[in-house]
């Protein structure tokens, strides 16, 4: 087990550096500036901007410039960014926590509710709940996140005024205030993200938890006279959640990328709007930091979910 | 307009006949900017009007928390390195100038004593030295005093290179010297007509000497002031967080009495500007929003749900069409579009004439832009005897049709006009924008009709306004028959906008074309009237020359402006915020308040 780890971990690197050289390339071909607003503002010399672009050594070739780049990644330094001049990795742990809460309430919610939604529709396949259920789900997956949420804010904010719909990370109150602000502003966005992921889940829970309910030893367990909660809590849904899990934890870097545009539409200042602003602003050390981030979380998710199956069924064996 | 009808104006106001304020609309009109119109006045022995913003609340405090919707928000809180107006907005809440521009262009002090003038003797004849006398009794938010040393240090900091500072071209060839504790003296290496830019407005905030002496120069990055200022003004810092959150609290020995009103203030970042509009204006969610570049139909739509009102600020930003004087086609010495070349079609006055005449500015304004684009049609209202022939505008296809007709172009088979083996046949470029997209559909209509084939294109901002001089389709390279985009005055003073047209400045392979002339157009009359500006003491000969200059230009025809980008704002219907287009839009901050 260990070794396989260690194995892995061993593989990541090659592919981790690969990602960083096509990042870094894509990012180094494509069109814009940091300094663009200098170009088009007549008021600052140009020298000033050719001044600016020669001490951050963008007018170096792009080779020396992923050199740099590696060489200072590799000591732990990741930059500063070329808009606001502070340290990338303080810029990324100011909005990591915010994402991460975001991200892990909306994956709860979306578990809470497509478990036993999609469990008491296999259980009673093509009933009027499993109908009404399915279709929801389908409606859920097919309408795209940045949809829904602009659909929320029209109605919850501006016609009935419940919710805010610009989020604040500090809020001032303290107390029970600052935990109803907080779930206040939260409700939308985690609403958007947590349906959207559990319109799709309901799915898998529901046809993996049919191909197990049919199985021999679910009648065995039925005619051994266990109630029927038993049956399902203890037989079926153990092992029909082994490939669901599986599932959510490759799923877990797509999410990071899904919220990037919830975090836009509702002005959270988690990691996704931190990439955005930084890609409207040519800002390559961000860009380049927070795409790595989203890579490495790939990479980790994947080994997370093949230890997991391995775990959850110890018929697969490392070696 | 020439020099003695100006002279003539300044009489009348001297006189009382003339309303101030009308005598800067006017001069706005003709193309200067109102602080140098102000400045004029100033220099006639026109006394200042010193309005402070009128300011009701009586006492300090209790106004509850100020909340400021920016859609971009500030990146960092140093003032000196600001490459648009985000980071002055936000470095402005905490750091003051020595004086702000308010909206007539009148010059107010903020740590200043008062505004240097000839009268008091502490301007000059010869427009070569300024002595600024400070504020006594200032602080900042640490406690310190605030002093000429301080004053000094901005000067030193912003001049180093090292310090990578924006405003280095407005500070690197003055010379200032501490006179007392609370003087300076400001020497310019020629006379400079145009002395209030250096400390001044949006070029001038002070930052404290006694916190980043040891960070001047290439350390300058690493001062923690860049993200935690302290400055003078009426708020004092509290926390930031790039590009979201940067929030202050009320500085109770902030300078000017029963100011500020608000106990705190924070200012949101992010999302979009429709959005932001919608916070203010439909739900109230917050007090104000920032450079709403939003369609004026929504920004309507927003408004009749009766929260809040949209506010429009005119400054000197201007859409326009340029017109290449050079042949971007061919190579002439290596070069496409070299000087050396000249445009096969545009050359002939004729056609350019004729494009002047199928730019239907009123329709662009109209149909567009609304309350956020003027028509320069601003030319146009002023009273008939300022009309002068350069700058009048119209709309007129059957004009354009006679103009080239008469000029020997005639329709083809395929309806385009040509001569000898030139077609006109045009490239029109510009970025991808909504609005812009949508005058370029307009004026190829009306082209179509006077037998012009335009071609339309757009292309991405990023690319447009990138700088890339390996891109072919950059505004800078201009290798197209015409574009379009809006160029930004951030600067109250007409001499380094208007520098752009003159010929050392022409964007070139050899300069990387990093330099401003893009169109390429060349007048000796021009540079010459410009050379002279620079060292034109008498403010109302050089405003003369700036209204020649403008009309030699448009005269030409290959300028063709299209219509004024007014800055629009959201704020509740409660917030007095004072606003100006020759300023930030929180020049004033310490004098908003709520009506109750």
């Amino acid at each position: 087990m260990g070794n396989y780890i260690l194995r892995r971990v061993l593989l990541a690197l090659p592919s981790l550096l690969g990602i960083s050289v096509i990042l870094f390339t894509v990012l180094a071909l494509a069109p814009g500036d940091p300094f663009e607003e200098l170009a088009t503002n007549p008021n600052v010399p140009p020298e000033v901007r050719l001044a600016l672009r020669a001490q951050l050594g963008l007018d170096d070739p792009v080779w020396t410039r992923y050199g740099h780049w590696l060489s200072s990644m590799l000591k732990g330094d990741w930059g500063f960014s070329f808009v606001s001049r502070i340290d990338v990795d303080t810029l990324i742990m100011q909005r990591l926590p915010v994402t991460i809460v975001i991200i892990g309430a909306s994956q709860i919610l979306a578990l809470l509710v497509a478990l036993p939604v999609g469990i008491l529709a296999a259980v009673k396949p093509y009933s009027w709940f499993d109908r009404i259920a399915s279709t929801l789900s389908f409606i859920g997956f097919s309408l795209p996140t940045f949809f829904t949420g602009l659909l929320f804010i029209l109605f919850f904010s501006i016609q009935l005024d419940w919710f805010p719909f610009v989020y604040r990370a500090d809020i001032s109150a303290t107390g029970w205030q600052w935990w109803w602000e907080h779930i206040r502003q939260s409700i939308m966005p985690v609403a958007v993200l947590g349906l959207f992921q559990a319109a799709s889940w309901m799915r898998y829970v529901r046809s993996s938890v049919l191909d197990v309910v049919r199985l021999d030893y679910v009648s065995t367990a039925r005619s051994k006279g266990l109630s029927e909660r038993v049956v399902i809590n203890k037989h079926v849904v153990r092992n029909a959640l082994i490939p669901v899990v599986t599932l959510v934890a490759l799923q877990m870097p797509a999410i990071f990328g899904g919220a990037i545009v919830t975090e836009q539409i509702f002005r959270i200042p988690g990691i996704g709007s931190l990439l955005i602003d930084a890609i409207l602003r040519n800002d390559t050390p961000v860009i380049m930091a927070v795409t790595f981030v989203f890579s490495g979380l790939v990479i980790f998710f994947n080994l997370v979910a093949d230890l997991l199956y391995g775990w959850l069924d110890p018929r697969i064996s490392y070696r | 307009m020439n020099e003695k009808a100006l002279r003539g104006l300044i009489e009348e106001v001297k006189a009382g006949r003339l309303p101030r304020r009308s005598f800067i609309q006017q001069m706005v009109g003709l193309g200067l900017t109102a602080p140098m119109a102000s400045m004029m006045l100033m220099q006639s022995g026109v006394a200042q009007a010193q309005n402070m913003p009128a300011y009701k609340p009586t006492k300090r405090g209790g106004g509850g928390t100020l909340k400021l919707l920016w859609w971009q928000g500030p990146v960092h809180l140093n003032p000196h390195w600001a490459t648009g107006t985000k980071e002055q907005e936000g470095s402005r809440i905490f750091y003051e100038p020595l004086a702000g521009w308010d909206a007539d262009g009148n010059l107010l002090p903020v740590l200043a004593e008062e505004i240097p003038s000839v009268k008091n003797g502490t301007l000059s004849q010869d427009g070569k030295a300024v002595t600024w006398k400070l504020k006594k009794g200032v602080t900042w938010h640490d406690g310190q005093p605030f002093t000429a040393d301080d004053v000094l240090f901005n000067w030193q900091f912003i001049r180093d290179p090292a310090s990578s500072s924006t405003l280095v071209s407005i500070y690197k060839d003055i010379e200032v010297v501490k006179v007392d504790s609370h003087t300076v003296r400001v020497f310019y290496p020629k006379p400079t007509p145009f002395w209030a830019e250096a400390f001044v407005g949006t070029s001038g905030m002070i930052i404290p000497k006694h916190l980043f002496a040891p960070y001047i120069g290439a350390k300058s990055r690493e001062a923690p002031m860049n993200q935690a200022p302290v400055g003078t003004g009426p708020y004092k810092f509290t926390d930031f967080k790039p590009g979201d959150m940067l929030r202050g609290t009320a500085y109770t020995n902030y300078h000017q009495p029963n100011r500020p009103y608000f106990d705190a203030i924070e200012m949101k970042g992010g999302g979009d500007a429709i959005s932001a509009a919608r916070a203010v204006l439909q739900t109230g969610e917050y007090d104000y929003a920032w450079n709403l570049q939003v369609e004026d139909e929504i920004l309507k739509r927003l408004e009749a749900s009766g929260k809040g009102k949209v506010t429009i600020v005119s400054g000197g930003n201007i859409e326009f069409i340029m017109l290449n004087s050079t042949d971007p086609w061919n190579e002439v010495n290596g070069e496409r579009g070299s000087a050396k070349s000249k445009h096969p079609a545009f050359q002939d006055k004729a056609v350019r004439e004729a494009m002047g005449l199928l730019v239907d500015r009123k329709g662009v304004q109209d149909f567009i832009y609304g309350r956020t684009g003027v028509a320069t049609a601003n030319f146009l209202n002023n009273p008939e005897r300022f009309r002068s022939k350069a700058t009048k505008f119209e709309f007129n296809v059957d004009k354009a049709n006679q103009v080239l007709e008469a000029a020997g172009w005639k329709k083809g088979a395929d309806g385009v006009r040509a001569k000898g083996n030139v077609k006109l046949k045009f490239v029109y470029q510009t970025s991808v924008n909504q609005p812009r997209q949508k005058t370029q559909a307009i004026v190829k209509d009306a082209c179509a009709k006077a037998g012009i084939e335009l071609e339309l294109k757009s292309v991405t901002a990023a690319v447009f306004f990138g700088g890339d001089f390996a891109n072919p389709d950059t505004y800078q390279k201009f290798w197209a028959d015409m574009q379009m985009y809006t160029t930004t005055m951030t600067q109250p003073d007409p001499q380094t906008f208007m520098e752009q047209y003159c010929s050392w400045e022409l964007a070139q392979k050899d300069n990387k074309w990093a330099k401003r002339n893009i169109s390429r157009w060349q007048n000796e009359e021009y540079d010459k009237l410009h050379t002279a500006s620079q060292s034109e003491m008498d403010a109302v000969k050089r405003a003369a020359m700036y209204i020649k200059m403008n009309e030699v230009l448009i005269a030409d025809g290959y300028i063709v402006p299209v219509v004024f980008r007014p800055r629009p704002s959201a704020a509740i219907n409660k917030l007095v915020a004072p606003l100006s287009g020759w300023d930030n839009d929180m020049w004033a901050l310490p004098h908003w308040y709520k009506e109750s």
